[in-house]
């Protein structure tokens, strides 16, 4: 685990810094609940009144004025894109890090399995990410005891496990790419979390992209369809995982074989 | 038993040329050197050796283990020394340290803490800040701190001062002595010259000559250059004078005869400055490519 544990220590700032940030915003988000709340006529009109652009958010199907409303459609973007973006980020860079900045040759020297760094080095995403989504969990359960709101612990519990599915399928996706690059991987990293983010606005929209649901893990993370269904979508989180799975199957194969430079 | 041994180990990257059907053997214990200039495919024999890039065809045995194969095993009886040290930032030296012993499932403190010594290292210091040479130092420090049975050097003095790179080779001189084998990859012929016993030259890929250092460096010449004027006579007559340039007021010329018959053509030549160095090794090279032509 000496891998793990040097990847958790070059990797903390960066998770400090996702972790307060994303924290920050959705705490914010949850004190302005109240104060929205009194004001939820006009601003459920206006919301409900933008038409294709109402139904990309999700916005025909749930209300502002509810909190798992408001939380779906305001916490879920912050922590959707945010914990995207960290999760693709995080996983893009860890293979590809070492050539980049060229410590591969320090790091491959040593009597270690390619497996095993791959493995441990995968590990050490796999935690971080989960660390961000306990912590951030644990703060939303607070923030909304703390403004006085009924806690509807099912729903929120069930938004936070779909938005750690989603870090984890674009994580195996991005780890997978990883395995093959060598630089300029952070824009490829957000590329794929704002490519499938948009996706799933896309396949909101209109009828005839719907198919486009299948593509993106933010698809089984719509507020809405989870507030209906009172569950998660098991079918969209299959696909998802197996996508999850090929990315990093084929960091195995690509990464035990590759050419260092 | 051999420590290195290849057979017609070839690497190509794509089309262009790596290493072509390079046969190898270094004996253990030996202190082996490996010259050749920039791009000749030192570097590609060596990363292939280490397992950092795959060898298109051919094969290489350290210790008789396949390179391949046994690639977990043979590393845990290497130390390699990189041309360019470059570590993970943000971490002190002694954390880089630490983390190369963990990786060898070592405890090397005493050791790493001699070395460090003897190097003048501070470990305190985090990686990032630290100058080139003192970079090298960490290097040499991870390479050796686990007693490793075969050294690989690559460029090892670059960024080196002159004391340090003398402390350093007394380092490897002692470890030799004790069984160390080292293989030392450079372009520095003194450096070979005044530390292997055997070396072998490589040039575009394959190795055109490989033996004991005297043998070699018979061959090998002495770049002289002055300003002034030579005498033309004694010049003519002096044997062992190679590619000899007259400027207006200065010359140049390769010698590889007896020193007495050139201290006694500069005598009688009016000379202002002088210089004899090592040859470019270019130069030595082109002894190697008249041999073949």
């Amino acid at each position: 685990m000496t891998i793990v544990k040097h990847e958790l220590r070059q990797g903390r700032t960066a998770l400090i810094i996702w972790t307060a940030s994303i924290g920050f915003l959705m705490a914010i988000c949850l004190f302005l609940f109240p104060e929205m709340k009194s004001q939820m006529e006009e601003v459920n009109e206006m919301f409900a009144s933008m038409g294709s652009f109402t139904a990309a958010f999700g916005m025909d199907r749930l209300s502002f004025g509810t909190l798992t409303g408001f939380f779906s459609i305001e916490c879920g973007n912050i922590l959707g894109l945010g914990g995207a973006f960290f999760a693709s980020l995080c996983a893009v860079g860890i293979l590809s890090k070492e050539e980049k900045d060229k410590t591969a040759e320090f790091l491959l020297t040593h009597p270690v399995s390619r497996i095993r760094v791959i493995t441990e080095k995968l590990i050490a995403v796999f935690l971080q990410i989960t660390i961000l989504n306990l912590i951030i969990y644990g703060l939303s359960l607070g923030c909304i005891v703390a403004i006085g709101e009924e806690l509807p612990f099912k729903e929120i519990t069930l938004f936070h496990i779909a938005y750690y599915l989603l870090q984890l399928e674009l994580c195996g996706i991005c780890f997978g790419i990883s395995a093959f690059m060598r630089k300029n991987t952070a824009g490829v990293g957000i590329g794929i979390a704002v490519l499938m983010y948009f996706l799933n606005l896309v396949a909101n929209i209109t009828e005839s992209a719907e198919f486009l649901k299948y593509a993106t893990p933010f698809a089984y993370c719509e507020g809405a369809d989870i507030v209906e269904a009172g569950k998660l979508d098991i079918k969209l989180i299959a696909i998802g995982l197996v996508l999850c799975l090929l990315g990093i199957v084929l960091a195995y194969v690509k990464y035990t074989k590759k050419d260092i430079h | 038993m051999d420590a290195i041994r290849t057979t017609k180990l070839t690497k190509y990257y794509g089309k262009s040329r790596g290493i072509t059907d390079l046969d190898l053997r270094v004996e253990e214990g030996e202190f082996f050197g490996y010259i050749g200039p920039n791009g000749a495919g030192k570097s590609t024999t060596v990363r292939t050796l280490l397992g950092l890039i795959n060898a298109t065809s051919g094969e290489a045995k350290i210790f008789n283990k396949d390179i391949v194969k046994d690639r977990k095993e043979i590393l845990s009886d290497i130390g390699y020394l990189p041309s360019e040290a470059i570590f993970h930032a943000g971490m002190k030296v002694k954390d880089v340290l630490r983390f190369s012993a963990e990786l060898r499932g070592k405890n090397c403190r005493t050791s790493a803490a001699e070395l460090s010594e003897r190097l003048q290292l501070e470990t305190n210091r985090k990686v990032e800040e630290l100058s080139f040479g003192n970079r090298k130092k960490v290097a040499i420090v991870c390479a050796l701190q686990h007693d490793p049975r075969l050294l690989i050097l690559d460029e090892p003095t670059g960024g080196l001062d002159p004391l340090m790179q003398k402390e350093f080779f007394d380092i490897l001189r002692e470890r030799n002595a004790v069984g160390t084998t080292v293989f030392l990859s450079s372009h520095v012929l003194s450096e070979i010259q005044h530390n292997c016993s055997r070396a072998a030259i490589i040039r575009e890929g394959r190795i055109i000559a490989c033996d004991k250092v005297e043998a070699l460096a018979r061959t090998n010449a002495k770049r002289v250059s002055l300003v002034g004027e030579l005498n033309p006579e004694g010049a003519a007559s002096c044997a062992g004078i190679r590619d000899l340039n007259l400027g207006k007021d200065s010359a140049s010329f390769l010698f590889s005869g007896d020193m007495r018959d050139l201290i006694e053509l500069l005598a009688i030549s009016r000379i202002r400055d002088l210089s004899v160095s090592e040859p470019e090794l270019e130069e030595v090279f082109l002894h190697y490519y008249e041999k073949e032509a």
